[in-house]
């Protein structure tokens, strides 16, 4: 398990100063740590579309943003990713939570569980999943990547953070 | 009042801010009247031109910030007027041009006509609230806005009246990221 406080660290070491997202359990510990730092600026989001243009003003702004948020609200965002991020060549880094990883767990998470690496495949999201090994050089890839102008999603298993409740 | 007598005012009002302008018809109005580098055009995400504003607004907080948006644009994403209220950004001004329709995909009718954008905007908590139904008032209330603290919110009612022989945004999206970006990143500002 990696603490969430040593990866909201990292990210902060890595210049990213915008946040925004909808909560997962799953995220919760680094939601908080985030919140919680002056340093990170956290804007609450009604819904994930929302949170992808936050991030996206937030961008052209010079900020260097950072969304959280829950696989389910994956659909949300395809027509953002698509029609903007992706043509605009606005890039955000997204940590993503990966509800139904193993298909064991609650009826609503099982589909998106199973399909969310190939939803953003074919939306040429490019992404990477997360693990004790891969972490430092995932985010090195997100950040390389960010400075091309491409969106990158971090997929984040159950269990890999700290929860904060 | 004409969609296009809106623009007519309201540009001409403009200085070097960053305007994000919303999908459909609103980006080919403004880009026809005058194309400015500070101008935003979201050709596609619809609804997001709330957003996309909030977040310059709240990274900008010493530049004017101003949304052109449609009521199709703010119907779709009510629930950005909620994060814009409790973000409680000074600097942003939020135009609604609202013709209470989709006129960009034919003409259907929108919700705007039973639903009073302006009553939501206020109760969602923006701080300032104003509906124009004729144009010599645009101009008197773009200003009273802009010298008081926002979140502001600018309901313009006009008639679904857009000539369809205007012309598309003429950049590529790509172009309207750099050139936006420089603009809002120049040293006079």
């Amino acid at each position: 398990m990696l603490s969430s406080k040593i990866f909201s660290k990292l990210l902060l070491s890595k210049g990213f100063n915008f946040y925004t997202g909808v909560p997962c359990s799953l995220l919760s510990g680094l939601i908080r740590i985030i919140d919680d730092n002056p340093k990170t600026p956290y804007f609450p989001a009604v819904r994930e579309d929302a949170a992808v243009g936050l991030c996206a003003g937030a961008y052209l702004s010079g900020r260097l943003p950072v969304l959280l948020m829950q696989n389910s609200g994956l659909g949300y965002c395809l027509n953002a990713f698509t029609s903007l991020n992706l043509i605009y060549k606005i890039p955000v880094l997204v940590i993503m939570s990966w509800r139904g990883e193993d298909g064991n767990d609650a009826p609503e998470h099982i589909i998106m569980g199973e399909i969310n690496q190939n939803l953003l495949k074919t939306s040429s999201m490019e992404y990477s999943v997360l693990s004790p090994e891969n972490y430092e050089a995932s985010l090195n890839t997100a950040c390389q990547k960010i400075d091309e102008g491409l969106p990158y999603t971090l997929l984040v298993g159950k269990g890999y953070f700290n929860e904060g409740h | 009042m004409k969609g296009t007598e809106a623009f007519e005012e309201i540009i001409p009002l403009l200085g070097d801010e960053p305007v994000i302008h919303a999908n459909g018809y609103i980006c080919r109005e403004s880009f026809n009247i005058k194309d400015r580098e500070g101008n935003f055009y979201m050709i596609g995400s619809m609804g997001l031109a709330s957003s996309i504003g909030l977040g310059v607004a709240v990274s900008c907080p010493s530049k004017k910030t101003i949304i052109i948006d449609g009521d199709g644009n703010v119907l779709m994403s009510m629930g950005t007027l909620a994060m814009i209220a409790a973000a409680a950004p000074k600097n942003l001004l939020h135009i609604v041009i609202d013709n209470e329709a989709y006129e960009s995909t034919g003409n259907q009718r929108s919700l705007s006509n039973s639903v009073s954008l302006e009553k939501v905007a206020q109760s969602a908590g923006y701080l300032q609230v104003k509906k124009v139904t004729n144009k010599n008032y645009i101009k008197g209330a773009f200003q009273e806005l802009t010298e008081k603290d926002g979140p502001s919110f600018l309901l313009i009612k006009v008639e679904p009246s857009f000539d369809k022989s205007t012309g598309r945004v003429n950049h590529t999206p790509e172009e309207i990221t750099a050139r936006f970006m420089k603009n809002l990143n120049s040293p006079d500002d």
